[in-house]
Formats: structure tokens, C-alpha cells, sequence
């Protein structure tokens, strides 16, 4: 097959791409930080002596451990609405969707690091008088937050890439984006390989970093 | 007796699940007295120990150290995470794997219960800290992690922390038993210097003949009960139970002089 590569026309197409990046970029962080408090409040239920929270939230981060994101996210964006008779905008429920399937890991990951700290921490905070709410903030959080930083990273990788799962529900995402380029030129294997490409360019960084992390702490 | 009696336990019982791990004990040391908890391990003496300073929360029983007191028999409700806190900043506890924080220095683990229980200034609790660690002869180690320490200079670290609280008490679980051989006399030189202060004292302990030594009484306990308590020497020396003869039969050639 002889095929003439040619990238150039996507030039014109910068701002719409642009856009796409933007949308990925701004999507990831918001996600990563919503998902990353509702995670602590998760982590906190699951650690918590309230059975009835525990298994509630234990029952949360299964449904959305155990089915695809993207199911996730049409079942949010067609199916809620029905059910509660709230109409979400394809942005609203992408990120509703995204924070709470990121929350479900991001809640895993910290609480593993938390039951992660030896008991005999717990201990000597508790025989010089500290309260469970200065020990979490002095002596568990801070050796936590060590452990649990390269799997954080690695799961925020993830979510980046999940983001190209909103391009199903029209968010002009970086793929959505490479669609519509894709439909107007009629040339998917520039357009395709470039989208690609750009993901990659931001996500190697972050991998590398995750990796440097792991060394840093198994040192 | 009570009323000297600077720990006071009065019908202690607890279990975990079906297994009864202290069966209505009932103990006291006086103000300056050193008591060796002694038993074979399963006995009950680490979780005695502990529900000293309310580490492990009796099921029943009345607890007292100085001038607190909670009686687990007539309570309500159980004390909340703020009562169990004020009880234990009272009285200090060194555990036998140390337990050192090793994200901070050895000078913040010691400065770390006066600041953040006892809201000390940060000067206040390092000149309090440049102290205790003179004391236990770690002054050099100020700044250095917990990592870099032999395991007897983290016990001494641990010593210093607990001291810093100016508790009460001092509990001390099996606080040599992990360490290599040649490190346990550091510690016990410690231990006995704080004896020779007059620190009220409690601990669970293997080294027999340090027992003898310095202790005042020695406890011996088994399946959850008090078998024999009496003056540390005698009870040593001179065990009037068949169990306490059986167990301490295990210890001859190490009860030399220390």
C-alpha cells in the first residue's frame, strides 16, 4: 500500500486541538482532585467503626471497581437523568462519573497505606497522650503519604486516559476532538497517530516520575 | 497501702473474643516502687501492662494511676478518645520494638509529646529534649534519624521520649527483648538509674536477675492470674508456688550477678 503521509493540514486544525488538550488536561486535574478528597472521605468511611457507613461505601467502591467507566458514564449520562429526573449537562456527568470511579482507587490506594503503618505507631502516639485525630496528622499521614504516593501517580495516569472516554458523550476531549478533525479531512491515520502521540507526550513525564517515586521510597 | 499506692488495679478482667486474657486481677505498686511483671508469654502480663495506661481497655475493673482514676465495672459509657488520652499522657510507656517515628529526628520524637500533647513551645521542648537525652547519654544524636541508631540507642531514644510527658509512671514491655545481648546492659543501666530517682515503675521483663536486682516486688503471672507476688529477691530466690519454681527453673544459669 502506498500511502502519503502528510501531516501539515493539521495545522489549521491547532485551536481545535487545542481545545481537545485542554479539556483532557483541565478534566484530569479536576477529576484527580475531586476524586482525590472524595477518596479521603472514602478511605475514612472504610476505616471508620461505623459498620453501616463501612459496608455502604464498601458497596460504592465495588459497583465502581467491578463495571468499565465507560458504562459508568453512559449509565450516568441516560439512565440517571430518568431515575431522578436531574437532566446533566455531557461535562457534569462525565466529571460526576470520573470523580467517583477515581474516588473509588484513589480510596483504596489510601487506605492501604494508612492500615500500611505499623501498629506499634499507633501505639506510641497513644501512650504519650496524642488524640487519634493528631496521631492520623503527625505519625500516620506523614509515613502514609510516602507509601501511597507512587500508586497515587500511577492512578492518575489512569484517569487521564479514561478521560478519552468522554469523547462517547460529545465533551470535546482530545480524542472527540481528533473525531471531528477526523470526519472534516477524511485522513484518520495522521489525525489518529498525532491524538495519540500528544497523549503520550503528556503521560511519559508522569510515568517516569511514578517510576523515580518507587525507586525513591523502596531505597 | 492503697493510698501510697501510686498504681492501683482492682478486679481487671479482659478478653478477646472467647479467650480470657486477664482474670480479675488485682495489683498495686507504691510511689517509687519497682514491681517485675514475670510469667511465662500467653500469661497476660503485656496486656496487664498495657491496660495500665488504657493501651488495651478492660472489660470490668477499676484502674487507677496518681491521681486518675476509671472504674470499668460501674461506667456508663466507655471513656471517649479525649478521657483515654488525658489518662495516658500521664504515665509513659516503652515498648519492646521501640516504636520510634521514623519520619522525625531523634530530638523531634522526644520534643513530639510536649508539643503536640503537652502545647510546649518548640524551645521550651528542646531544651527538654537536649536534657533527657543527655541523660540517657544520646545528647550527639540530637539530629540524627532513628534509622541510624543501634536497636539499644533507640531504646534509650524511647526512654527519653516517654520521659518527656514527666509521667507519672513508667511502663516498660519486655524493653530488652529485642535487642542483641551486648545492647541490653545500656538499657538496663537506664532503667536503673530512673529506679535510683525514685520513678515508680512497672515493668514485664525476662531478665531475671535484673528483676531481682532491682526490682522491689516481682509478679508472677500465669493463665491470666496473679500466682505469687512478694519481695523481688524472695520470690526469685525463694518461690513458694510450684508454677513460679517450674518457670524460673528455666532461668538458672542466667541469674548469675548483673
Amino acid at each position: 500500500m502506498q500511502y502519503q503521509w502528510d501531516f501539515g493540514f493539521l495545522l489549521q486544525y491547532k485551536s481545535l486541538i487545542g481545545v481537545g488538550i485542554l479539556y483532557t488536561i483541565a478534566f484530569t486535574i479536576g477529576t484527580a482532585i475531586s476524586g482525590l478528597i472524595v477518596g479521603c472521605l472514602v478511605a475514612l468511611a472504610r476505616l471508620s467503626s461505623f459498620r453501616i457507613l463501612t459496608a455502604f461505601v464498601t458497596g460504592f467502591i465495588e459497583i465502581f471497581r467491578c463495571t468499565p467507566v465507560l458504562v459508568q458514564l453512559v449509565w450516568c449520562y441516560y439512565a440517571l437523568p430518568i431515575l431522578t429526573g436531574i437532566e446533566l449537562s455531557p461535562g457534569a456527568a462525565a466529571f460526576i462519573t470520573l470523580t467517583l470511579y477515581g474516588a473509588s482507587f484513589f480510596g483504596e490506594i489510601i487506605r492501604g497505606g494508612i492500615i500500611s503503618v505499623d501498629s506499634g505507631q499507633w501505639d506510641a502516639g497513644r501512650a504519650i497522650g496524642m488524640r487519634r485525630h493528631q496521631l492520623m496528622a503527625r505519625v500516620v499521614l506523614p509515613q502514609a503519604l510516602r507509601r501511597m504516593i507512587p500508586p497515587l501517580v500511577n492512578q492518575t495516569v489512569l484517569q487521564l486516559k479514561n478521560t478519552s472516554l468522554l469523547s462517547v458523550l460529545a465533551v470535546p476531549d482530545l480524542l472527540y476532538q481528533g473525531q471531528l478533525i477526523t470526519s472534516a479531512s477524511y485522513r484518520p491515520l495522521e489525525t489518529y497517530t498525532m491524538i495519540a502521540v500528544i497523549y503520550f507526550i503528556i503521560l511519559f513525564p508522569l510515568t517516569r516520575l511514578a517510576y523515580r517515586l518507587e525507586a525513591r521510597m523502596s531505597r | 497501702m492503697s493510698e501510697k499506692a501510686m498504681i492501683e488495679l482492682v478486679g481487671v478482667q479482659k478478653s478477646f473474643g472467647n479467650l480470657t486474657v486477664l482474670k480479675d486481677i488485682t495489683l498495686n505498686v507504691k510511689r517509687g516502687n519497682v514491681v517485675a511483671l514475670i510469667g511465662p508469654s500467653g500469661s497476660g502480663k503485656s496486656t496487664l501492662l498495657r491496660s495500665v495506661n488504657l493501651l488495651t481497655v478492660p472489660d470490668k475493673g477499676f484502674i487507677r494511676v496518681g491521681d486518675q482514676a476509671i472504674d470499668f465495672s460501674t461506667a456508663q459509657n466507655l471513656p471517649g478518645d479525649k478521657e483515654l488520652s488525658a489518662f495516658r499522657a500521664r504515665t509513659g510507656m516503652v515498648f519492646q520494638s521501640f516504636n520510634l517515628f521514623p519520619h522525625m529526628s531523634v530530638e523531634q520524637n522526644v520534643m513530639e509529646g510536649p508539643v503536640t500533647v503537652l502545647r510546649q513551645s518548640k524551645d521550651e521542648a528542646r531544651a527538654l529534649a537536649h536534657d533527657l537525652l543527655g541523660k540517657v547519654g544520646l545528647a550527639e544524636k540530637a539530629s540524627a534519624p532513628p534509622d541510624s541508631l543501634s536497636g539499644g540507642q533507640k531504646q534509650r531514644v524511647a526512654i527519653a521520649r516517654a520521659l518527656a510527658m514527666k509521667p507519672d509512671v513508667m511502663l516498660f514491655d519486655e524493653a530488652t527483648s529485642a535487642l542483641d545481648p551486648e545492647l541490653v546492659g545500656e538499657v538496663l543501666a537506664v532503667i536503673r538509674s530512673l529506679a535510683g530517682e525514685g520513678m515508680t515503675m512497672l515493668l514485664v521483663t525476662h531478665e531475671m536477675a535484673f528483676a531481682r536486682d532491682v526490682a522491689d516486688r516481682v509478679v508472677f503471672m500465669r493463665d491470666g492470674c496473679v500466682v505469687e507476688e512478694g519481695e523481688a529477691k524472695q520470690v526469685i530466690e525463694n518461690p513458694s508456688q510450684a508454677a513460679t519454681k517450674a518457670f524460673l527453673s528455666h532461668f538458672h544459669g542466667g541469674l548469675g550477678p548483673s
